[in-house]
């Protein structure tokens, strides 16, 4: 049982002993303190009123904390590995933890990989004690405080000023459950230095057949002139759980793209938190999520506007099937003196079964005037117009619902720039509309 | 730049029924006990019923914590210094309007309502609360010819006690929330409405409320009962005189619709709202609820919120019957440091129901406006149909906007659709108004009204005209 706080200070004590006093050291210190006192969400906390995390901290789990020998073998890695990934800068993480043997980094020219540690004691030392842990601004529960407590191996990655990486990065999380249920904690701080540009995609694999649950935090630093692409693919089993927080940051006038697609997964929760904290920054927030059985998907985004100027275009899909529930919160803030915002958001459900369930909430909190802000949503089945017009047409109910779903997640899929991942995902689309 | 003034300068407006009337009060002493809750039901010589019915609210409320989620912020509330019970001191129970308080029939006039029956001209029947406790209801004659009952809740509870047995708290239960469970344990007074079987009431019923003794709260009760195929439309006016101190106002409105039938519930609020410092005004936490009991009944919400220094109120409709209809029209206007979290739930049980909901927001000054809205789609709720609109409008940088709108579905037949905006006044639109020789001024009221206008038209007439002055004079001074 993982869901006491005392569990947690005795593995958190284990792990405190050497580095106290250092720049990170006092931030877990802080981050296990703030969690002592929030404990696990419950669904009285607001941003946690429709998905009940508190299940999945009562299972046992293996707590992973630091680096084992490696069990897993080339072949099974090879396995999962995403398509285009013989072009495309590899990490690892195993159980949450870095592995720098398994990683493969190809654009070494533009890319730096060190661990968080290291980028504390050296050069890098600056961005970490500005930037790591700020999404704790934003996410005040438990879970988050918990990750940033016992983050310990987490992982730094910087792209270099004026570089374009060539070479996506493709950043797996494989947790292994052969030798029982798991509980992982991934986390990175990502900076794209001044005018560069690079392309993420991170994905989520479990090995073995015992329940994992993954709690991650991203945290991704834009400065001036940079240019982020950052696609998630959530495709794991029905044994796994993650609640996953990408923190993106705009520090400077800078462009930012995120896809994250859901497919799968026992109780999924992603944060989205994009922050423009400098004038004129551009943020594109798509997400599709198509669930089926009993699955539980919740995305919760913020768009917070605190400097004038920016724009955000956000628009999410979904297709719920089964008992499954749908759950998307996306808040747009603009703070006082953010004048000249234009900020958008809309959400729009598919209900295919009669016991499927949607909850959605798009919130607008507002502080200035001169700004353009709107957000619709929409819930409802598939449209029976469209039905009838490609039956009528010779095409058979289920080839015409495949159709009209399919047209219905292009819109998030063709925001992938990635040819072989937009295909990759195509696919996995194809194959669930055959139903 | 000289826009800007202008817009100021239409903000600074006063309050015009700031004015205290000089009545006895009949009060009891400050404080909540369970003592004060017995000295309230013996002071209207309540049956015991009733009584116990008060006590196992005020019991429940001692449990309770008060509500904290709303995006408003005021001190915190002292229950203890609050006067649960002023009445206007009468000798005898007046027989007939004649004998009414000359004083207190001024204060009426002054407020634009008519006791008289010269009123009938206008063909609304009122019931007037003053501080609580209601003073005469007009027209009771003639709607007693058509079967409707209208009267005050306590007149109400002694003489119809079957009718009150059977629906008081069954929309809004005595554990609702906070607030409600404070209403049912100290209300002194309100209104009560029946109509019968097939009746349709043949002019607007009507209830003023006015808080007028110091350090009192204002806790009054409305229920309205519509029997099969009857149609009623009832409206609520409040004032309140200017005072320093914070006041509570509590009050419960249950409305319940049976079969066919219909009800149209309009309020204009306009409580003080305290001074451009944020000193003052009425705390106004409100729980109104209906429910569509039966197959095709309609509930229908209208307000027109301008007043109160902090406004909590969410009327909600229970669309229980099939082919059921819930509507929800609002304006919120708040301006210099009032606070407004608002908004509505329509609930989705029966089959093909329907709901609409409407809420326009303008915000001036340095307050806040929140729209804060549930749709829940019961897994039975076949074929429902909702839409929802919430549009803001910002007077002002300093001022904030907010839409919380919950969208529950567990039926896949639903079809839900929520849209919002918010934005300002453009400046082209009032260019283009100044170049056809309109002054900022009132292009501003202009496109407010035009702002407003859905809202608007759903208000009965002899309310439409009110609460479009009203709007003009929230307003005043604010648009730039």
């Amino acid at each position: 049982m993982i869901n006491s706080v005392e569990y947690f200070k005795e593995k958190f004590d284990l792990l405190q002993h050497a580095n106290k006093d250092s720049l990170l050291g006092s931030v877990h210190q802080q981050a296990f303190n703030a969690f002592r006192t929030m404990g696990i969400p419950s669904v009285k906390h607001e941003e946690w009123k429709y998905t009940r995390v508190g299940s999945l901290f009562n299972k046992e789990y293996n707590v992973v904390l630091e680096q084992k020998p490696n069990t897993i073998s080339e072949k099974e890695i090879n396995a999962v590995r995403l398509p285009g990934h013989e072009e495309a800068n590899e990490l690892f993480f195993i159980n949450g933890i870095f592995s720098f043997g398994l990683s493969k980094i190809l654009s070494s020219k533009q890319l730096v990989v060190i661990s968080l540690k290291e980028a504390a004691a050296g050069e890098y030392n600056d961005v970490v004690s500005k930037n790591f842990n700020h999404s704790s601004n934003y996410l005040k529960d438990g879970v988050n405080a918990l990750n940033a407590a016992f983050a310990q191996e987490a992982v730094f990655i910087h792209i270099k000023k004026g570089q374009i990486t060539e070479h996506p990065v493709y950043i797996y999380n494989i947790t292994d459950t052969r030798s029982g249920n798991t509980f992982s904690q991934p986390r990175s701080l990502i900076h794209v230095a001044e005018n560069a540009q690079v392309q993420m995609v991170e994905t989520y694999i479990a090995l073995g057949h015992s329940q994992d649950f993954t709690s991650q935090v991203t945290e991704i630093i834009v400065e001036k002139d940079a240019h982020v692409e950052y696609y998630k693919i959530q495709h794991e089993g029905r044994d796994s759980s993650m609640v996953s927080t990408t923190h993106l940051r705009q520090v400077g006038k800078s462009y930012t793209h995120t896809v994250t697609v859901s497919l799968d997964g026992d109780i999924v929760r992603n944060n989205l938190n994009v922050v423009l904290d400098a004038e004129h920054c551009e943020a594109h927030l798509y997400g599709l999520y198509f669930q089926k059985g009993s699955s539980h998907i919740d995305n919760h985004t913020v768009v917070d506007n605190v400097k004038p100027n920016c724009f955000s275009n956000e628009l999410y899909k979904g297709i719920i099937d089964g008992d499954a529930t749908g759950v998307f919160n996306g808040k747009i803030f603009v703070q006082p003196h953010a004048q000249k915002t234009n900020a958008y958001q809309s959400n729009k459900n598919i209900l295919l079964s009669d016991s499927a369930t949607v909850n959605t909430k798009p919130q607008l909190e507002i502080f200035a005037d001169d700004v353009k802000c709107s957000h619709g949503c929409t819930i409802g089945r598939l449209d029976e117009e469209g039905l009838f017009y490609l039956q009528s047409r010779g095409i058979s109910e289920k080839t015409a619902m495949a159709l009209l779903l399919h047209a219905f997640s292009d819109d998030i899929l063709s925001n992938i720039k990635l040819p072989a991942i937009k295909n990759y995902v195509d696919e996995l689309i194809e194959k669930r509309l055959e139903m | 730049m000289n826009e800007m003034s202008a817009i100021e300068k239409t903000v600074l407006n006063d309050y015009k029924y700031g004015f205290v009337t000089n009545i006895e009060a009949d009060e009891a002493p400050k404080g909540l006990t369970e003592d004060i809750v017995r000295f309230i039901s013996s002071k209207k010589n309540e049956p015991e019923w009733m009584l116990e019915w008060r006590l196992k609210a005020y019991r429940h409320w001692l449990k309770m914590e008060e509500p904290k989620w709303a995006n408003i912020k005021y001190p915190p509330i002292n229950y203890q210094d609050i006067i649960y019970y002023s009445a206007p001191k009468q000798k005898i129970k007046p027989k007939s309007l004649d004998e009414i308080d000359p004083e207190l029939r001024r204060t009426f006039e002054k407020l634009g309502i008519s006791l008289d029956e010269q009123k009938r001209l206008t063909g609304v029947a009122v019931d007037a609360v003053i501080d609580s406790v209601s003073i005469g209801t007009t027209f009771k004659e003639q709607l007693a010819e058509l079967g409707i009952i209208f009267c005050s809740m306590s007149e109400a509870i002694q003489e119809h006690p079957e009718l009150i047995k059977k629906f008081l708290g069954t929309v809004v239960p005595i554990t609702d929330n906070y607030f409600s469970a404070l209403n049912a344990a100290v209300f002194s007074d309100g209104s009560f409405c029946y109509i019968p079987k097939g009746v349709r009431c043949p002019m607007e019923l009507s209830t003023y409320f006015r808080i007028n003794a110091e350090n009192t709260g204002q806790f009054e009760r409305t229920l309205i009962v519509a029997e099969e195929g009857s149609y009623v439309s009832y409206l609520e006016g409040c004032t309140a005189p200017m005072r320093d101190k914070n006041q509570l106002h509590a009050a419960v409105v249950e409305l319940i619709a049976a079969e066919n039938a219909e009800i149209k519930y309009s309020t204009v609020q306009n409580w003080y709202p305290g001074d451009k410092d944020g000193k003052g005004g009425i705390y106004n936490f409100v729980t109104k609820r209906g429910i569509c009991q039966g197959n095709n009944s309609k509930i229908s919400w209208t307000q027109v919120e301008t007043g109160s220094a902090v406004t909590w109120k969410y009327p909600s409709v229970i669309l229980k019957g099939d082919n059921s209809t819930g509507e929800f029209y609002s304006i919120a206007v708040t301006n210099h440091h009032q606070q407004a979290d608002t908004g509505t739930k329509m609930m989705h049980i029966g089959k093909n129901t329907k709901s609409r909901i409407v809420s326009k927001g303008i915000s001036a000054g340095v307050s806040n406006n929140s729209y804060r809205g549930l749709v829940h789609v019961n897994k039975k709720a076949e074929n429902a149909r909702n839409f929802s609109q919430c549009d803001s409008l910002l007077l002002g940088d300093k001022c904030g906007a907010h839409t919380f709108p919950y969208i529950e579905v567990k039926n896949n037949s639903a079809i839900v659709e929520h849209e919002a905006t918010t934005s300002k006044i453009g400046e082209d639109q009032i260019f283009y108004c100044n170049q056809r020789g309109i002054d900022t001024e009132t292009a501003v009221a202009l496109i407010i009204n035009g702002f407003a206008r859905e809202v608007m038209n759903q208000l009965p007439m002899e309310f439409a005209v009110e609460a479009q002055k009203l709007l003009a004079v929230s307003l005043e001074g604010s648009v730039g």
